[in-house]
């Protein structure tokens, strides 16, 4: 398909020596970017992205309403009545799973994009080093906050009434977004350690699965066995959950908040600086 | 600050990258003058590539040194990024972006305001050539636009140090030597380029001094006189129109070459290789008209008659007694550690 529009060399203008001369002449250099600067500037090419390719927002669309759609309908009525009781407490739940379940992208497209020769480039520029990965993150950051508004619109439109109102929705994203923007360090680094995008995938899905489904997104885990309940009740997930839930409820849940914020630290702390070690020695 | 007034480039010594078993830069020497145009010829995977990511910072040495303006480019990376620009052998740029798209990111990355960095683009797509496809994305562009706007985006400032991989690799005639042209603008405005070939005559038309790399090691250095003398100018390729007459004509050749002649597949096509040990280009001319006018008084009819420049297979079968064929086998390798 590329060929068919490729442009001739032919009807190429000539290059002109001379206003390349004058270019050249200028030799003062800016001075460096700040790493908040360049950072964002990687997150505007993230943005740019998205708009030259706006399918790849298919997952972040079509993917959450059909999970909500999909629970609060099959377990609605067996677990609390009828689906329009359930989706009180499932809403902000299948919120957390499926935008933590979203990150995963972030390692294929770190995988697929890092064997590019603008790597070599970005890497050889006198940047903040980090920016390129934070770039992406927030590019991502704007994925999950699409999904976040398109889940919880659907939502509504079932019936769910947030307590909280405006704001506790918004604290809610908002500590949402920050843990998932940790959390995807983990894809970063598995997109700059694994060789091909189909192990990245491989790889994600037997952490994400068993991270999300256990956890109290669905059900209350008072009726799980202990062993089961030690590991639910310690999940970052079930913090996470916890928290949002209760945010947007308008309460505030300083402990579950204090630990999803705690989960987020750690991720970057651990998972950043493997990272930046992996992408320095691509 | 010495190398600054020793007037050098980059200075490196004893160079070593290893990718498993492969010893891919094996002791490279190498020491590139300020504001010239330095060319390392040499086969797919000797080590070219790998030698030119060591020095624009993007892979560690795994042993022996290097500097460029006389930084360490381990220990003072950021000191050299700050300097040089690289333009590697597959584009350089964000192909799902377009060309004003990839020119600004990279200027705002090189710390440019949003209005001197959209400026800054303008000016160069302009004086490349590329106005018209500013806003197309870099995937649909041809070879020649995307080797374009690739050093552009190289030269978004004015580099001390441009690294140019394999700038013509793949590019139609036309392409390349507009490729060249570029490349002999920014010489002139005081820029060193480190100019990595598989091409002779690409190392012939904009370097002034070559090393020929080989297996991971410089196994000739000079200037392109220097080289010449020691490989030879040429080869006289000659297409008879009787066959019966290739031994007649062998003889002949050789007497007035003084030179080896080889017999090609071809029944009708000899090759010869001239002027060896002559540091241009001037005697083996003379020689191959005398060689010529030889040949059409022993009444032999030639077809078709040229002296060329000696190609790479030809450099290479002078310097190291092998040919260059030996190396395509192990590209795969390389490569694939590299990406590893």
């Amino acid at each position: 398909m590329s060929t068919a529009t490729t442009t001739e060399s032919k009807e190429l203008a000539p290059v002109s020596a001379e206003s390349l001369a004058a270019l050249l002449i200028a030799k003062e250099r800016p001075p460096r970017p700040s790493a908040l600067s360049a950072s964002l500037t990687f997150g505007w090419r993230a943005i740019l992205k998205i708009k030259h390719v706006p399918e790849q927002l298919f997952d972040v669309t079509a993917f959450p309403i059909m999970m909500v759609l999909m629970y609060t309908y099959l377990f609605g009525g067996a677990l609390a009545g009828s689906p329009k009781e359930y989706i009180q407490f499932l809403l902000p739940g299948i919120l957390v799973m499926s935008v933590v379940m979203i990150t995963m992208y972030t390692g294929v497209s770190v995988n697929t994009d890092i064997e590019k020769g603008v790597f070599d480039r970005f890497r050889s520029l006198p940047i903040w080093r980090p920016s390129t990965m934070v770039g992406y993150l927030l590019g991502d950051a704007l994925r999950y906050a699409i999904a976040s508004v398109v889940m919880l619109t659907v939502g509504m439109i079932l019936g769910y009434r947030p307590d909280g109102g405006f704001v506790g929705v918004v604290l809610g994203v908002a500590l949402l977004i920050v843990f998932s923007f940790a959390f995807s360090w983990i894809w970063t680094m598995f997109g700059l350690m694994l060789r091909t995008e189909k192990s990245v995938m491989g790889v994600s899905m037997m952490v994400i699965f068993p991270l999300t489904f256990l956890s109290n997104v669905f059900v209350d885990p008072r009726t799980m066995p202990g062993w089961l309940q030690a590991f639910v009740n310690n999940s970052p997930v079930t913090h996470l959950a916890s928290a949002v839930r209760e945010l947007m409820a308008g309460e505030w849940p300083a402990a579950e908040i204090a630990w999803s914020l705690g989960w987020s630290a750690l991720f970057v702390l651990i998972f950043g600086p493997i990272t930046m070690r992996l992408y320095n020695r691509k | 600050m010495s190398a600054q007034t020793s007037g050098l480039a980059i200075e490196t010594a004893g160079l070593v990258k290893t990718f498993g078993e492969t010893r891919a830069v094996d002791g490279v020497d190498l020491a590139v003058p300020t504001g010239t145009v330095y060319g390392v010829l040499g086969p797919n995977g000797a080590g070219k590539t790998t030698t030119v990511k060591m020095l624009a910072t993007l892979l560690r040495p795994d042993g022996g040194e290097a500097h460029v303006f006389g930084h360490d480019v381990v220990r003072e990376a950021d000191e050299v990024r700050g300097r040089v620009s690289l333009t590697g052998q597959y584009a350089s740029v964000d192909e799902d972006l377009t060309g004003t798209e990839n020119l600004v990111l990279l200027a705002r990355l090189l710390g440019h305001d949003k209005r001197a960095a959209r400026h800054r683009a303008e000016q160069l797509l302009e004086a490349f050539g590329l106005s018209e496809a500013a806003g197309k994305q870099v995937k649909h562009y041809s070879g020649g636009m995307r080797r374009r706007i690739d050093i552009a985006a190289s030269i978004l400032n004015t580099p001390d140090l441009l690294f140019l991989d394999e700038p013509t690799t793949g590019l139609d005639p036309r392409s390349r030597n507009q490729v060249w042209d570029i490349v002999r603008a920014v010489v002139a405005q005081g820029t060193t380029v480190l100019l990595t070939t598989q091409y002779l005559d690409e190392a012939d038309q904009l370097a002034s001094r070559i090393a020929v790399i080989d297996h991971g090691k410089v196994i000739a250095e000079g200037t392109k006189g220097e080289l010449k003398a020691s490989v030879g100018a040429g080869s006289v390729h000659l297409r008879l129109r009787d066959a019966a007459q290739r031994p007649q004509a062998e003889e002949v050749l050789r007497r007035a070459l003084d030179a080896d002649v080889q017999r090609d597949p071809d029944p009708v096509a000899l090759t010869a290789r001239v002027g060896a040990g002559s540091a241009n280009g001037q005697g083996a001319a003379e020689a191959a008209a005398r060689a010529l006018a030889e040949l059409a008084r022993t009444g032999i009819t030639v077809d078709n008659f040229s002296l060329g420049q000696p190609s790479l297979d030809e450099v290479f079968l002078a310097l190291t007694g092998h040919d260059t064929k030996a190396h395509d086998s192990k590209v795969v390798d390389t490569k694939d550690e590299a990406a590893a």
